[in-house]
């Protein structure tokens, strides 16, 4: 099908972009481009004006201090694969990303419309709400910044209001010595994920776990933290007995939604695979 | 809306309806019906195009976002004369049956190898995986993409 008509604007500045917003309620932003256009060919939304965020200065760099590591809302999957400093600054994230849809795909998506576009099984979510990432907003009131846990309120919903425009994704900083692992399960490789795991702890002298974060994707309604999962993480030795018992906390933790693809208790058998998967991976690294 | 690009290095100036995608601009405004459309939402890499170097899915491009750009598309890939190495190793390796998906194909290697001509199998199978035949089942495609990288490896533009 093809979209509805609609009226396009590609404003230089931000200032511009959130004005066009404010006085056309029923605008949508456009960036890359990769989730709206399936949204507007299907007809699932009929906007009124698209504004084009493609001239909006300062929006595609990736800055990696002592603070982590700050995504500009226009940076491509792409330009994350590009970036050898993530190998170090975020070795998660670019993990992570590897399993972000397809190569043309990834010439154009970007941090902010994953954000925005709020999938479930999106791994960009995923991330930043397992580790407690913040999301910067510029809207007509002004700058916000909002915790990515808050920020994600259902599939496909955000906290964003409507004269908002996401600007930037900030990473909190990234350990050396830190053990992580991403894992997700989909049917072909690029498809969205029926569910997928991001973990990461810090060992302490003993090899007891600290600090534990375990975040699941496609199992739930928004990407969430399992934190009954982390609790029982924490303070122990990591081994094979912890990683079952890991698995098991998981499957108790998780509420999946059923579609054609799995159905809850597939998807609940899934989370505890992967959770078990992912911490046995996360052991070696650290090896 | 009037949009200027570049197509195949040469001008173009269209008039065209904002929701005008690229893939039809080209094929319907432009009469380059080379590239192909399938599924229209992203799905199958038939209509994948170069947009300033890099490979998209021009199903997934308005035409507008396209302006100040430079677009490539399989009709610009060959001369009159001949096929490029890229296309005479798709013919050599029955790389296609029916040729729909073709144009995507040559789109996505031709990308590919121009940025990484040292690409192995599992790369270019990686790649490639946003693009679906649905008759040489695949095999024939990685032949004639890895035959062709020789090319690729001798000047920047074969």
């Amino acid at each position: 099908m093809k979209p509805a008509p609609f009226d396009y604007r590609a404003p230089a500045t931000l200032q511009e972009a959130i004005d066009l917003l404010r006085t056309e309620p029923e605008a949508v932003l456009i960036a890359g481009g990769q989730s709206l256009m399936p949204v507007l060919a299907f007809r699932l939304a009929s906007p009124s004006l698209v504004v084009d965020l493609r001239r909006v200065a300062g929006l595609g760099d990736i800055a990696i201090d002592d603070g982590g590591v700050r995504l500009g809302a226009r940076v491509r999957w792409r330009d994350i694969d590009d970036d050898p400093r993530l190998q170090t600054a975020h070795p998660l994230l670019r993990e992570a990303i590897a399993h972000v849809a397809h190569y043309q795909i990834r010439n154009r998506g970007t941090v902010g419309g994953s954000l925005a576009h709020a999938d479930p099984a999106a791994e960009l979510p995923g991330i930043a709400v397992t580790c407690d990432a913040e999301i910067t907003l510029v809207g007509a009131a002004g700058a916000r910044t909002i915790g990515a846990s808050e920020f994600f309120t259902g599939p496909m919903s955000t906290a964003r209001r409507p004269d908002e425009i996401i600007t930037e994704l900030n990473l909190p900083s990234w350990p050396k010595n830190r053990r992580w692992a991403f894992q997700e399960f989909a049917q072909r490789q690029g498809d969205f994920a029926l569910a997928g795991v991001a973990l990461f702890y810090d060992a302490d002298q003993g090899g007891r776990v600290r600090n534990a974060h375990v975040g699941i994707i496609g199992a739930s309604d928004r990407p969430q933290r399992l934190t009954a999962v982390e609790t029982l993480l924490n303070g122990h030795a990591v081994g094979e007995g912890l990683f079952r018992e890991a698995a098991a906390a998981a499957t108790r933790a998780v509420d999946p939604p059923e579609d054609l693809h799995a159905d809850a208790a597939y998807r609940r058998g899934l989370v505890a695979t992967l959770v078990a998967r992912g911490l046995r991976a996360a052991q070696r690294r650290g090896a | 809306m009037q949009v200027n690009f570049q197509l195949n290095g040469e001008p173009v100036e269209v008039d065209i309806e904002p929701r005008l995608h690229l893939a039809d601009c080209l094929r319907e405004m432009l009469r380059l019906t080379g590239t192909h459309l399938g599924c229209e939402h992203g799905v199958c890499g038939a209509c994948t195009v170069i947009v300033d170097g890099a490979a998209v899915r021009s199903c997934l491009l308005l035409a507008v976002q396209a302006e100040g750009s430079s677009v490539v598309t399989v009709e610009g890939l060959s001369t009159d004369e001949a096929l490029t190495p890229l296309q005479a190793a798709f013919r050599k390796h029955h790389a296609l049956q029916c040729g729909f998906c073709t144009p995507g194909m040559l789109m996505t290697a031709h990308a590919l190898l121009t940025e990484e001509p040292d690409a192995d199998a599992d790369r270019i199978r990686s790649v490639l995986s946003g693009n679906l035949c649905r008759c040489t089942g695949y095999i024939p495609i990685v032949e004639a993409v890895l035959e062709a990288r020789a090319a690729y490896r001798k000047s920047d533009k074969p």
